[in-house]
């Protein structure tokens, strides 16, 4: 039987992209899954789970990342870090319209 | 084998496997193991990660104010790395695949990993490299206190190799187990030097990258005499230093029993031994063993031991306290002799291209006259207090000489304008460290009391040979016949001209070249302080007659090895238990 497998693509949108904080809430949501977590941003697919991984990612501002998970609580782990990303955006600001969008 | 070339600070030969102290404050040098030490040294890395662990949460949980949430928040970063299990798993894989140590492990890895952030262009994430310094810093913390805690719970012989050790360390080694100190960094005056000096532990200081050459239980030889430190010596060099360590040992018991002899020849000629010292502590060093005076006395260690420039009154507490040991005895002291060693281009003054032939020593001081004039005001106040002369190093031509001089009597005028007493006629000295200077020591030697030949620097310009580059080194020597024929001219000429004339270079330490040395006409040798009881009892060992016959040939011969040869077989000859 395969594991089942969900994936998505998501934003970066607060402006000082994934740096250390963004990079801690991110794998430490990771980390409340079971499943497997991949991020890739086309060029390079690390773990999702390692701070280590994940800050070498280094995206900034609009960079656009895949998050792939999988098993059993895939699904469950997907809504979550999109959450994280795209809706709170890691808690942080968001560029202002008068400056130039990243 | 290889063999590394330092500053000798403690007499002494050490033989035995060397104990490395590495520095988190400094690159950790690749290290390699053995297979069967591969689990030892991951279980090392994992300690280091959990006992790091334990650190940080102690750390972080006393912060609890709310101003202390931003530190909070960066060791919450700092944790989650270190409970990073692929972080951890890249590290024991190095150690597992390149069989290195631990430390190096850690070290390579985080630093890779920061070097990352450092390219990336924002900056808000490139300032991330100095978090993982952080890190790394935290985890060779580890790694290399248990290995300081090892070193003061010793159970066999080592000799102590390390960037650098602090003088609580040092002092805290164990005579019995620690028998030779080696470091990179140092100089005579460091505390490692004079700590050492006073455990009677042999020492070398000053050998630049020791640490990246020497892996942990490497046999050394530490050569605390000569200054030389032997890696992974051959069979044949390790017994030729057993055989060395034990004459040295004989000789040295017998040695102190001449301190209170006169350095004269079988024949009654009287030689005065001096000491080279560069710090007050090492007066009583010559006193102790029987030197006559100060021959050299170094100042740049007050430009370089403080991040401002010595204050006159820097200058006179030194020399009044070195002064006030040798009462009326002779204390020579040179000025300022910085550029182009390796304190200097990076920590005052701007580098150049070429430093050697630059802007140093003398050449310096004429052109930064009110650093020059506050030593010399030290100098003439202290030669109130005993038999004080001031020496000028690096002259190449009569103007510089005429120029310092004139500075000095304007700093004399000063004086009297302020009715400050001092020694009107001091006298004024010169080191002939270069060939122009030697060629025209005749001129020179009108216009100054005294000449010192300096011939660590004079073979150098004369041979165009960096002895710190091992390319090259083995065309050093201070008796290739080049040297010794303006040696020769630069005697004679001191002695047309009356004046005296002394060699205070490493030469005057080397026991084989003595009997040359007075038997081309030197009767004044000032020397490293450790090495005065062997060079008297060379002195004592021979007559004038012999000297003359050993100058007269060597200086029939056109070849460096010709004539090196020749002297040892002249040295065995006269004192064979000494070579």
């Amino acid at each position: 039987m395969d594991k089942p497998v969900c994936e998505t693509e998501v934003e970066i949108k607060n402006t000082d992209g994934l740096h250390m904080r963004p990079a801690m809430q991110f794998v430490d949501i990771a980390n409340h899954f079971d499943c497997e977590i991949t991020v890739s941003n086309g060029e390079n697919s690390v773990e999702g789970k390692s701070i280590m991984q994940m800050s070498m990612l280094a995206a900034t501002c609009g960079t656009k990342l895949k998050i792939k998970a999988e098993g059993a609580d895939a699904k469950q782990a997907i809504d979550a870090l999109r959450e994280l990303v795209e809706e709170k955006h890691f808690d942080e600001p968001l560029p202002s319209n008068k400056k130039k969008k990243c | 084998m290889e063999i590394k070339k330092g500053i000798a600070v403690s007499p002494g030969i050490s033989i035995a496997k060397s104990l490395v102290i590495d520095s988190e404050d400094y690159r950790i040098p690749r290290r390699s193991i053995e297979p069967s030490q591969r689990m030892t040294e991951i279980q090392r890395a994992r300690n280091a990660f959990h006992d790091a662990i334990e650190e940080l949460t102690k750390l972080k949980a006393a912060k609890d104010s709310i101003e202390q949430q931003k530190i909070k928040d960066i060791f919450a970063v700092h944790l989650r790395f270190l409970h990073d299990r692929s972080l951890r798993k890249k590290i024991t894989d190095y150690i597992h695949s390149q069989l290195v140590t631990a430390e190096y492990a850690v070290s390579t890895t985080l630093r890779e990993i920061a070097s990352h952030f450092s390219k990336i262009r924002d900056a808000y994430i490139s300032d991330r490299a100095a978090d993982i310094y952080d890190i790394e810093k935290r985890l060779l913390k580890q790694l290399l206190g248990r290995r300081r805690e090892d070193v003061e719970h010793l159970t066999e012989q080592v000799a102590v190799v390390a960037r650098e050790l602090s003088p609580t360390q040092t002092a805290g080694f164990n005579r019995e187990f620690v028998k030779g100190i080696a470091t990179d960094t140092g100089g005579r005056t460091s505390h490692t030097a004079i700590v050492a000096r006073s455990l009677g532990i042999p020492a070398v200081v000053a050998l630049e990258d020791l640490t990246e050459i020497v892996s942990g239980g490497d046999t050394v030889i530490i050569d605390g005499n000569r200054g030389i430190v032997i890696v992974n010596p051959d069979a044949e060099t390790i017994r030729q230093y057993q055989d060395y360590s034990q004459e040295f040992a004989k000789l040295e018991h017998k040695l102190d029993a001449l301190k209170e002899k006169p350095a004269v020849t079988r024949d009654d000629v009287k030689i005065t031994l001096l000491g080279n010292i560069e710090f007050t502590e090492e007066a009583e060093l010559v006193l102790q063993k029987g030197g006559e005076g100060i021959g050299l006395y170094r100042t740049e260690f007050l430009y370089l031991n403080s991040p401002t420039e010595p204050t006159e009154e820097d200058h006179y507490q030194a020399y009044a306290e070195t002064v006030s040991v040798f009462k009326h005895r002779p204390v020579i002291i040179r000025t300022l002799d910085l550029g182009a060693d390796k304190f200097t281009q990076r920590k005052r003054f701007a580098p150049e291209p070429n430093p050697f032939l630059g802007l140093r020593s003398i050449r310096f001081c004429l052109q930064n006259l009110s650093l020059f004039k506050t030593q010399l005001r030290a100098i003439l106040r202290a030669s109130l207090l005993g038999d004080v002369r001031v020496m000028f190093p690096l002259i190449t031509n009569i103007q510089e000489l005429m120029q310092a001089k004139m500075i000095l009597r304007d700093v004399m005028e000063d004086l009297d304008e302020q009715s400050i007493a001092y020694n009107k006629d001091i006298q004024i000295g010169i080191m002939i460290e270069t060939p122009s200077a030697a060629l025209m020591a005749p001129t020179l030697a009108r216009d100054a009391d005294f000449f010192s030949l300096g011939t660590n620097d004079l073979v150098q310009y004369t041979l165009a040979v960096d002895r710190g580059n091992e390319l090259v080194s083995t065309l050093y020597s201070a008796v290739d016949p080049a040297v010794l024929r303006l040696i020769r001219t630069v005697i004679q000429d001191a002695h047309k001209a009356q004046i005296d004339i002394s060699v205070c270079g490493e030469m005057a330490s080397e026991p084989e070249y003595v009997m040359l040395m007075l038997g081309m006409g030197i009767r004044t040798l000032s020397l490293a302080p450790p090495m005065l009881p062997e060079i008297k009892q060379i002195i004592r060992s021979v007559t004038m007659e012999e000297c003359n016959n050993v100058a007269r040939k060597v200086l029939t011969m056109n070849s460096e090895r010709q004539i090196s040869g020749f002297l040892q077989d002249a040295a065995r000859k006269i004192l064979p238990e000494a070579f």
